[in-house]
């Protein structure tokens, strides 16, 4: 740096050649492209194809949500049958009726949500957590004990949840019969409310935890080892090094990880779908599996509002746990 | 790129929207029988498959084309077809319609219409219910392919065993019936399916509907649809019924009667064969079909044409095929389904075959359905209530008023 700076100094401290003559002097964009032309030559591959692929179809849903299309009313031409699009603007009224709770059994699905959400990244966190300082020590086998707690994150989520279905199935499936094999009568694991949304919610841990162990053992193996001699030189117990050095470092790891988490846990799809179809009788339907549900309807509008409020409840998530973190020294 | 991650997930919903509403194919052909054509059938691929398949390989033979014949679950079928003729790719040409959805695809312009098409022959030949649901606004969008409704089924040795030599004919018989058999055997006395369509007759019983097409009327939360609603919880929360499974309804409904552990159901001529193959019916002649005390709904399955077929001629070739009398027999002989051609009963192997015999009555008995587009779209919201009343959520009467409110939204204009 400095350089650089005694150049420019020197420089400016010799006036005596003249400035070349210029045609003229170029604009602001133009030196900008000259400057970085480079990059964005570089990126303009990325740029169109996000916005082919998320700008134009967030711009249409966007536009969507604040119409009344159904599939009556948006166009279709199919052979000699041509229907031309008839649906009409109808401002918010579709939020409205959303979250007045007139459609879309709004207020039940988010309070749901935000169960299921808290009750899978507080399991996927404190297990992995777990595993994670487990697996940090020197034992017999690690590696394979790594291979083997990463394997539920290798497999498909389909095939999971098809396994765990079975499973949970209430005439032949495998936990039925231990129970009743030890003399207790078998659960309606998918037909009752609360324990169907036990089930999601465990086959969802199961699912998730590999993830959250791997970040965090990253996490852990880059605390350096002098903190935990010195700590043990000052007589520090387990407990304390974990309480006083373990958990402050991890943070930089631990935060994006939990945002993350938080954020996959709500949009779940899959293991809802597929496990319970989001039943029995709606109960665990999330706000996700439910916007679908309303898409499959053919309520296009009403669905892309349902689709903008999940969004807006994820970005004022995103953005307050950013702020959150900030204001305790953390930026990321 | 955490901001696009966020983003993307609305996109996500968004992008689903910009695919339903794509152009169509052109639909253009040759003017001759040849090629290939696509034949989603919902039928059931294990039990009724194999019978299909043989008509469809004869057919094949004789006209020198393919028929790319897919089995779609029926349970997805509708929507599948839903997005993929609604976004102009992966529509097959020909349909497995069921009754209810005809009119609904038929009004979004998604069939092609059949009227003065080679698909149709014979027309006058068709029963008037099943011939109904392939019209919409006054053009035929279909050609009926089977015919059903809902029966009491039961296991005559049990109910014997309780001293019935007779099957209940009324509702209330089928309630002391049931209790009697769980009392005086071993099995439980019937066993309830929750889904709304299985619901229907015990709404017709009290004289009940669950929409008035005549009239144009929401009828699903009259005080009779709520008592038949009621005697249905009532029976189902007895000693006399084998509490439902609500994860896996209809399945836990099958094995319990196939194995003899439940007397009696309710449900449609497609599952006798599977019935049949349990142990507690290796005596075909134990199990026996009642008509229900007003009937069950009309229900069965069409043939429709995908307006955005690139090879119509083929498709109305294979619909005529299909429909006509001799396949119609070929399957109600091997299948027990029955025909919806007057002319298809005339064989004697179909007309003494002891699943069409058996049903006979049953389909003089059955009710008529309400062949509007919003058909297709009524199920699941009735199954959501049903199931919602029989968790004891709510109560029948706000179960079924809030079914009339979705009822409602998909029928504004009605009362």
């Amino acid at each position: 740096m400095t350089n650089v700076a005694t150049t420019v100094q020197r420089r400016r401290a010799t006036p005596a050649r003249p400035p070349r003559p210029r045609a003229a002097e170029p604009g602001p964009l133009r030196r900008f492209l000259r400057t970085h032309w480079y990059a964005w030559a570089l990126t303009a591959p990325v740029v169109i194809v996000m916005s082919v692929v998320i700008a134009f179809p967030f711009a249409r849903g966007l536009w969507l949500s604040f119409t009344d299309a159904d599939r009556r009313n948006v166009s279709t031409r199919i052979g000699e049958n041509v229907t031309p699009a008839t649906y009409e603007f109808v401002g918010v009224d579709n939020y409205v009726a959303i979250l007045t709770g007139d459609v879309g059994d709004f207020w039940a699905r988010l309070t749901w949500t935000v169960v299921w959400t808290l009750a899978c990244v507080a399991c996927h966190f404190g297990l992995g957590l777990g595993l994670a300082v487990m697996l940090n020590r020197r034992v017999a086998l690690r590696g394979v004990y790594r291979a083997v707690m990463i394997l539920p994150w290798a497999v498909p989520p389909f095939v999971s949840a098809f396994i765990w279905r079975y499973l949970y199935q209430g005439e032949y499936g495998l936990f039925n019969a231990a129970l009743r094999g030890m003399g207790f009568p078998g659960v309606e694991w998918l037909g009752d409310p609360f324990w169907a949304k036990v089930v999601v919610i465990t086959i969802n841990v199961w699912l998730g935890v590999p993830f959250m162990m791997v970040a965090l053992l990253g996490g852990l193996q880059s605390i350096p080892g002098q903190l935990y001699e010195a700590a043990r030189v000052d007589g520090a117990s387990p407990w304390q090094q974990f309480r006083h050095i373990t958990l402050p470092s991890l943070r930089p790891v631990a935060a994006p990880v939990v945002l993350i988490g938080t954020i996959w846990t709500f949009n779940q799809f899959p293991v809802i779908f597929l496990v319970t179809g989001g039943g029995p009788a709606r109960s665990t339907d999330l706000l996700v599996t439910y916007a679908f549900r309303l898409f499959g309807d053919g309520t296009y509008g009403v669905a892309s509002a349902y689709g903008m409020v999940i969004l807006g409840l994820l970005l004022v998530l995103g953005v307050i746990y950013q702020r959150a973190l900030r204001r305790e020294g953390q930026a990321w | 790129m955490r901001l696009i991650r966020v983003v993307g997930a609305g996109a996500g919903l968004a992008l689903a929207v910009t695919a339903c509403s794509g152009g169509g194919g052109a639909a253009e052909g040759d003017g001759e029988v040849g090629g290939t054509i696509t034949y989603w059938d919902t039928s059931d691929a294990e039990n009724e498959g194999p019978a299909y398949e043989a008509v469809i390989a004869d057919f094949e033979e004789e006209h020198g084309v393919t028929v790319n014949h897919q089995f779609e679950d029926f349970d997805d079928a509708r929507d599948r077809f839903d997005r993929a003729a609604a976004s102009g790719d992966g529509a097959p040409d020909v349909l497995r319609t069921e009754v209810g959805w005809t009119a609904d695809f038929a009004s979004l312009g998604y069939l092609q219409p059949l009227d003065d098409t080679p698909a149709l022959d014979d027309v006058d030949d068709f029963l008037d219910g099943p011939w109904s649901s392939a019209q919409y606004e006054g053009t035929t969008y279909a050609v009926p392919q089977v015919t059903d409704s809902l029966a009491l089924l039961y296991n005559a040795d049990l109910l014997a065993e309780a001293g019935h030599d007779e099957p209940p004919t009324t509702m209330d018989d089928l309630a002391t019936v049931a209790g009697d058999v769980s009392e005086e055997t071993d099995a439980d006395g019937i066993y309830l399916h929750v889904e709304g369509y299985f619901l229907l007759p015990f709404i017709f019983a009290e004289g009940g509907q669950w929409v008035d097409d005549a009239d144009e009327r929401i009828t699903i939360n009259d005080p009779e649809a709520v008592a038949g609603l009621e005697n249905a919880l009532d029976l189902m929360n007895s000693d006399a019924a084998l509490s439902p499974d609500l994860g896996e309804s209809y399945d836990v409904m099958m094995a319990a009667f196939r194995e003899g552990d439940v007397a009696m159901i309710i449900n449609g001529p497609w599952s006798m064969g599977d019935a049949l193959g349990g142990p507690a019916f290796e005596d075909a002649e134990n199990l026996g079909v009642q008509s229900l005390e007003a009937g069950g709904p009309t229900g069965g399955h069409n043939y429709s044409v995908y307006a955005g077929s690139e090879n119509l001629e083929t498709a109305y070739a294979f619909v005529e095929y299909m429909a006509s009398t001799e396949t119609q027999s070929r399957i109600a002989e091997e299948l027990g389904t029955l025909p919806t051609r007057e002319s298809a009963y005339a064989a004697p192997a179909v007309e003494d075959h002891p699943i069409v015999s058996a049903y006979a009555p049953v389909m003089e008995a059955s009710q008529p359905g309400a062949w509007i587009p919003e058909a297709g779209q009524m199920f699941v919201p009735f199954d959501d209530a049903y199931e919602a009343a029989v968790l004891g959520d709510v109560s029948p009467q706000e179960a079924l008023d809030g079914l009339a409110d979705e009822y409602q939204a998909l029928l504004p204009d009605w009362e």
